[in-house]
């Protein structure tokens, strides 16, 4: 969901390149684009000018690092600003408390607190081995009570029952009665859907806390919303001593912006992500993780960290040397470039680095599989230094002892051949490419993202 | 691009916001009058919709439609203003609806669209009011006051730019004598946006039924919206059915079947887990058998980003053109007002994959300014049938520019439509 956001950051990152130093007229135009993709991304805008004022107070006063350039630097501490926004580490619900531990979820009409509910239960059971009823509270809307019911049967969860002309606090009351006879460990409240302008409705839910003393009370709040996040998620954290926040519908292309207001707006962690439509289609919230995905170029500049660290500049230097000297490439010099890719992740890993690779990498994704790289490895162990110095000398018979060797089908040592002779014919080309010019044959291979970064940026 | 309704004798089009129908009973054959089912008042005026198009009713040779593609009442709906409001009360007082607020302010008329935008406070408006009491120079400062609130106003980067670029040109050239005039440019620039988009839901009696297929993402409103739109329908003397399409989430279906309680109206549902576009089907069909003059279509919330959920909705219309090649007649997209950009992706992708004929914009009752019309009538104009200000059935209005820029940014002199 985060996808734009990491575009519009890589464009502006493009825009700062070749500059040497970070200046304040760099800052301020880099920083134009950042509030810009944050204001698209439907981050409230008191939230966006506050986080940005943070940003130029870094950024001025630090100095760029030998290694980055500024646009890097800029982007290395709007990164670290992010993920110190977003909440340093995943917030778990607290249950350590005598059953039933009471959850409250409340928030807007239609965020999916009702869905989430179910969901919730789904963990909770599954995740924690909790035994889990659910009540709902909503007396509104039509069929609600039936909608928690089902959602309660399709998950296993118990339900206490609730009738449209009881007030929701009465059936808290009862439902909590019931949860404990019937030894519930954690009684999970869905509350009638509400505008944060309704004082009336506000007072409802309020007296609905204080009624059933909830040890975490849940905003859920739909990642789709624009700027109003920030003003409902205020009303309600007002009202209510919220625990955490649900973000439901991450499953769109919604630029999450919602996200960030929230947790700013009432610093409390994002506890969950709804993912899906289905009962398991809930997701821990990580924030590290997240922060990371909004941003995208932190992940460039983890990227650039790993290629430079994890790369060994001596091999690659050999490797080089022996390529400009005319000597071969052979399955020594493949098994090389494979371990190196693993060490970065593997390919999977490695396009979830490249920004705006974007929609792509997902259905790459599913067609790269990591563990064909591990399968090549394998075969090539099981050569002989000589058939790995000399491939030529691979006959049909060695072929099949080689795939004996390494648990594999004669097919697959055949297949490693042909791309080993691809490889051969590549390297031939790229003389002293390496990874760097295997990292620009990937880029050349999807042009289509566009947020890619230059070439340059994984320089030395 | 859009689809309007060509397909039949334009007598027969009937706009549903207006008042005619009980005044003009041969447009409406089989169903009682009205005035059996309602008390008087709600007899004179069953709606409580804008009377815009009342000249349209009696309207001697409604041809005049013909020649246009285009609804025709976008250029009335500016000018009977005046009327505008009273037939909510009838409405209210007729239903009974209790509202607190106009209990307490018994003699006041019923609270106008500017004032249900506002809800229980004044946050619908534009943070701009006390700026320009001071009567500021035309600076950037200015200018970047007026960007901060249109941005907080959910109109997103692309139209704020282009609407502050315009004002700046304008100040550049001399154009603006002061600090008003900005202010009444900028409330034109904003009117001249959506004024097009002004265009209500009208039926084809012609059709039996019209059918209008409900679709949009999970939570924006779509049941609630069509509940509303029946009992809307119904006062207009149209004889609805609602198909259970929602065959996904649980208790859809009872969902809707409590609002064909609730408005009397007959609902086709086959229950959870079914084929959405089977159930449509023998909705069509029952409705078409018993010559029911409009058909209201539930479906699933859906992200617009899950294509195989997308080639559903496409199934259910193919279905429905078996029976009705020109089914549906109208596909209602119901988008949340407080969503943001997103809505746009929205538009965009249910339009690509169903042809949206018109907008429902809901929950505007809030503090969401739902600026996102703006960013929506820039790139799709996509006429906005109704929008939802409140949890009451009067609460689904058609829309109406002016008073949407009335409500977001009053008119500096004294209002004149405070009569």
């Amino acid at each position: 969901m985060f996808q734009n956001l990491t575009q519009r950051l890589s464009q502006a990152i493009e825009r700062m390149r070749g500059r040497a130093r970070l200046n304040e007229e760099h800052v301020r135009e880099g920083l134009r684009e950042v509030r810009i993709a944050l204001l698209e991304a439907d981050v409230a805008l008191p939230v966006v000018t506050a986080f940005l004022d943070k940003v130029r107070g870094r950024a001025l006063g630090s100095e760029v690092l030998e290694s980055l350039s500024p646009a890097q630097t800029l982007v290395k501490i709007v990164h670290e600003e992010l993920v110190s926004l977003m909440g340093e580490e995943a917030a778990p619900l607290d249950l350590n408390h005598a059953p039933p531990v009471v959850i409250l979820l409340a928030g807007l009409q239609g965020a999916g607190k009702t869905t989430t509910a179910g969901k919730l239960a789904k963990h909770l059971q599954e995740r924690a081995r909790k035994r889990v009823m659910l009540v709902s509270c909503d007396v509104y809307r039509p069929a609600a009570i039936e909608q928690l019911k089902t959602v309660a049967e399709q998950v296993g969860a118990m339900c206490a029952p609730s009738s449209g002309d009881e007030q929701p606090a009465e059936i808290a009351k009862r439902a909590i009665d019931q949860a404990k006879r019937q030894l519930a460990d954690v009684l999970i409240v869905d509350t009638a859907g509400r505008l944060h302008v309704d004082q009336e409705m506000m007072d409802e839910v309020a007296a609905l806390h204080a009624q059933v003393q909830p040890r975490e009370t849940l905003f859920v709040v739909d990642s789709m919303t624009g700027q109003d996040a920030a003003n409902s998620a205020k009303a309600f954290a007002d009202v209510l001593p919220l625990t955490g926040v649900v973000l439901t519908k991450t499953d769109g292309d919604a630029r999450g912006g919602a996200a960030l207001s929230v947790r700013h707006i009432t610093g409390k962690p994002i506890k969950f992500l709804g993912i899906g439509e289905k009962s398991e289609a809930l997701e821990l919230f990580h924030p590290d993780r997240v922060a990371s995905r909004i941003l995208g170029m932190g992940d460039v500049l983890s990227l650039i960290e790993d290629v430079g660290r994890k790369v060994d500049q001596d091999k690659m230097q050999k490797m080089a040397t022996k390529l400009v000297a005319g000597r071969g490439f052979d399955f020594n010099d493949m098994r090389e470039q494979l371990s190196q890719m693993q060490n970065l992740g593997g390919l999977t890993g490695l396009l979830d680095k490249l920004p705006g690779v974007g929609k792509m990498s997902e259905q790459i994704k599913g067609k790269v599989d990591d563990r064909q790289i591990t399968r090549m490895v394998a075969i090539i162990d099981s050569m002989t230094k000589k058939e790995r110095k000399f491939p030529a000398t691979i006959n049909g018979s060695r072929r099949a002892r080689i795939a004996r060797g390494s648990g594999t089908q004669p097919s697959d040592v055949n297949q490693l051949m042909k791309q080993f002779q691809q490889m051969q014919k590549m390297m031939k080309k790229l003389k002293g490419g390496g990874m760097k010019g295997m990292l620009k044959g990937l880029q050349r291979r999807f042009p289509g993202g566009g947020g890619m970064p230059p070439g340059g940026m994984f320089g030395r | 691009m859009f689809r309007f309704f060509k397909r039949s004798a334009p007598e027969k089009l009937v706009q549903l916001n207006p008042a005619e129908i009980p005044q003009e009973p041969s447009a409406v054959e089989p169903r009682e009058p009205v005035t059996s089912a309602a008390d008087q008042t709600e007899a004179a005026t069953p709606t409580p919709l804008p009377a815009d198009a009342e000249p349209s009713a009696q309207r001697p040779e409604p041809l005049a439609q013909a020649s246009e593609p285009a609804p025709p009442s976008a250029s009335s709906s500016t000018e009977s203003e005046s009327a505008f409001f009273d037939p909510a009360v009838a409405f209210a007082e007729a239903f009974e609806v209790i509202n607190a607020e106009k209990a307490a302010a018994e003699a006041l008329r019923p609270a106008s669209l500017r004032e249900r935008l506002a809800a229980s406070s004044e946050s619908f408006r534009l943070k701009l009011g006390s700026l320009f009491d001071r009567n500021p120079k035309l600076d950037e400062n200015l200018l970047e006051e007026i960007e901060t609130a249109l941005l907080t106003a959910d109109l997103g980067v692309a139209v704020t730019t282009d609407l502050i670029d315009t004002l700046r040109g304008r100040i550049k050239r001399r154009e603006l004598a002061d600090a008003e005039a900005l202010y009444e440019g900028l409330r034109a620039d904003l009117l001249a946006m959506i004024e097009p988009l002004a265009a209500p839901l009208q039926i084809d009696l012609e059709a039996k039924p019209h059918v209008v297929l409900v679709v949009g993402v999970n939570g924006a409103g779509k049941t609630t919206t069509i509940g509303k739109l029946a009992k809307h329908l119904k006062l207009n003397g149209a004889s609805v059915m609602l198909g259970a399409g929602d065959t996904f989430r649980a208790a859809a279906v009872e969902q809707l079947k409590v609002w064909g309680e609730r408005n009397d109206v007959l609902v086709v549902a086959q229950g959870t887990g079914a084929d959405s576009a089977s159930v449509i089907y023998d909705a069509l069909q029952s409705a078409k058998s018993r010559k029911v003059d409009v058909l209201l279509a539930d479906t699933a919330g859906r992200l617009h980003t899950q294509s195989h959920l997308m080639n559903e909705l496409s199934k259910v219309k193919r279905v429905m053109a078996k029976l009705d090649p020109t089914a549906p007649h109208e596909v209602l997209l119901v988008l949340d007002g407080t969503t943001g950009q997103n809505a746009v992706n929205q538009a965009r992708q249910f339009h690509q994959a169903m042809g949206v004929t018109g907008l429902v914009i809901t929950k505007l009752d809030g503090s969401a300014k739902g600026g996102i019309i703006f960013a929506l009538a820039r790139e799709f104009k996509l006429p906005i049938r109704y929008i939802g200000v409140g949890e009451k059935l009067e609460d689904l209005r058609s829309f109406e520019p002016t008073e949407f820029i009335d409500a977001l940014l009053p008119a500096r002199t004294p209002p004149p439509e405070t009569s």
